[in-house]
């Protein structure tokens, strides 16, 4: 199997999911199941291939670097879970 | 006459244009049809009174001698598409009661021209899926059954809900969007034309992300004509989209009905795979006859890396998801879940708010982007994308489009393929090599199976040359002469 049950629960809190313990065995099993078909990848010659990171092959457009939109807090903090004044309100992050 | 729903886009365009009916009492028979057509689930959100507002001033405009390319036709929206003060859930819960403060461009292209939004179309979660059934908000059910059948099948995914809402006269097109056949596959399942344009050709800006160098924005409709002239409103360069194409965007429509005479075109052998339905094969063959009826010239041609194509897709697409979906932290907008720590936060928001599926493929992406396994699984799959992008480039040498079938299956039953996620991803067999390589891609309804359900064909074009798909589409459509509409049970 090519996840254990210890690598789901690192790859679940790096991905920040608080995954159940009810689920980590299963988890273990279908990602592998996944991964298992993905092993097919290594019968592929890719010996000299350029990695491939895009489906344009134009470079990158650049632009001024100005401000072009922006100075709309009411906007900004429209969907704010919680909010005071013009700031989001979130946990405490620095102890 | 026809009732207005049964009208296809470019027939209620004349319609309007004459005068035969307003927007009005277009609009008005299309959230007629929706209401009653609730047991399909394919809106998750009606917004009959914004669309009456908007079917009045296009009838204005129209009556002051200003109307638009789509002036007045009602549209579903696939709520993956960002609308101003219209709630936007892309599926899921963790996006809460999101209501964007603006509008995606290709939605902003679409009222320009004159359109009147419906409502947001059911789709799977984070459009991640083939069956709809990893939307929060319930599957889709197809208006299609199996002949003497009741069971519910899948309008297919993940614009399951704008397919079904085409096939059963609930809008005369919708948007849709396709990361790895997610236009087509339901297209197929559903008897409605769909195509994923070539990449760059909409653009992505407001689209909710889900593996950005793959997602695509294009139409499904009723008849090619109708995509081409929905598709002609979508695209055009967009300075907010930095993967957006700087091209002209060419008049779509006037390639409808063109003459096919001397194309050449190419019939890949890889894509008879084992287990597929005889019936498809079938189709296949009558598609190739149909085109070589109209003077073009089938050419066997090989694209040797299609079998590696799903395995690609599913390390390039999750780490891609795993990486756009990191936003979603439940600081700025969407689900905040309760816990007493930051990181608590994180990871009970995120917990609650996504679906299972979709959990599944963030930690498939980030496993294969973590460190140690980065250069294994995400490096070896962009150089083997490289290969597929190159077999396509080889073939088009030879041949100036390709056909396929667009689907290994039929439509499917609610539920047949849910335990199994491979089993799944095997839909997308035929439609995921043309999102790795950028291609436009079309599927065209061609005919039914032995229970009644429809097919699709698949055209797959060089870059930018969907013109020359809407002419192959259009001559398969006339050959096909398929006008079925499912039989309304609902």
């Amino acid at each position: 199997m090519a996840i254990d049950a210890a690598t789901v629960r690192k790859v679940a809190r790096l991905a920040r999911i608080a995954e159940p313990e009810a689920r980590i065995e299963p988890l273990a099993r279908e990602l592998s199941g996944i991964m298992d078909w993905i092993e097919q990848l290594a019968e592929v010659n890719i010996e000299g291939v350029e990695p491939m990171t895009s489906a344009v092959s134009q470079p990158a457009p650049l632009r001024e670097d100005v401000v072009t939109e922006g100075g709309d807090p009411e906007r900004v903090l429209a969907n704010a879970p919680r909010r005071a004044g013009d700031f989001f309100v979130v946990p405490k992050v620095v102890e | 006459m026809a009732s207005l729903t049964d009208l296809s886009l470019r027939q209620a365009l004349e319609g309007l244009s004459a005068k035969t009916f307003s927007s009005e009492e277009l609009t008005r028979a299309h959230i007629e049809a929706i209401e009653a057509a609730r047991p399909l689930n394919a809106y998750i959100l009606e917004t009959p009174e914004k669309a009456l507002e908007m079917a009045r001033a296009s009838d204005a405009r129209r009556a002051a001698g200003d109307p638009g390319a789509l002036e007045g036709a009602p549209l579903g929206i696939k709520d993956l598409f960002c609308t101003d003060g219209v709630r936007t859930t892309a599926g899921s819960r963790i996006l809460g009661g999101f209501t964007p403060t603006y509008e995606s461009t290709v939605t902003t292209q679409l009222w320009r021209d004159g359109a009147v939004m419906l409502g947001k179309l059911n789709l799977d979660e984070f459009a991640m899926g083939s069956s709809n059934e990893t939307s929060a908000f319930g599957p889709v059910v197809s208006p299609w059954r199996r002949r003497d059948d009741t069971a519910p099948l899948t309008p297919g995914g993940s614009s399951g809900g704008s397919a079904a809402a085409v096939a059963a006269g609930l809008c005369l097109g919708a948007t849709a969007t396709d990361t790895g056949g997610s236009i087509r596959q339901p297209a197929a399942f559903t008897g409605t034309v769909g195509i994923k344009p070539t990449y760059g050709r909409c653009s992505r800006w407001g689209v909710v992300a889900f593996a950005s160098s793959l997602d695509q924005a294009g139409p499904i409709a009723r008849t090619v004509e109708d995509a081409a002239i929905l598709l002609k409103s979508m695209s055009g360069h967009d300075p907010k989209d930095s993967t957006s194409l700087d091209v002209e965007v060419p008049d779509f429509p006037s390639f409808v009905g063109r003459s096919v005479k001397g194309m050449r075109i190419g019939v890949p052998k890889e894509y008879r795979v084992d287990g597929m339905p005889a019936e498809i094969e079938t189709l296949w063959e009558q598609g190739i006859a149909w085109l070589r009826d109209a003077g073009c010239e089938i050419v066997e041609v090989s694209l040797p890396h299609t079998r590696y194509a799903l395995p690609a897709y599913y390390i390039v697409a999750p780490a891609e998801a795993s990486s756009n979906l990191a936003r979603y932290d439940g600081m700025r907008y969407g689900l905040r879940a309760e816990a007493s720590s930051l990181t608590d936060t994180y990871e009970k928001s995120r917990a609650e708010g996504f679906g299972e599926e979709v959990k599944r493929r963030i930690l498939i992406g980030t496993y294969v982007l973590s460190a140690g396994y980065y250069d294994a699984y995400y490096l070896r799959a962009l150089k083997v994308r490289r290969r597929i992008a190159d077999d396509f480039t080889e073939a088009f040498g030879k041949v100036d489009a390709l056909l396929t079938p667009t689907a290994p299956s039929a439509a499917f039953a609610l539920g047949e393929n849910a335990d199994d996620p491979v089993a799944m991803y095997l839909n997308d067999i035929f439609t995921v090599t043309v999102n790795l390589a950028g291609l436009p891609g079309m599927s065209v309804p061609a005919g039914l199976d032995a229970k009644g359900l429809p097919l699709g064909l698949q055209l797959i074009g060089r870059p930018l040359d969907e013109g020359l798909l809407f002419s192959l589409g259009g001559a398969i459509e006339k050959a096909a002469g398929f006008s079925l509409k499912p039989a309304r049970w609902w």
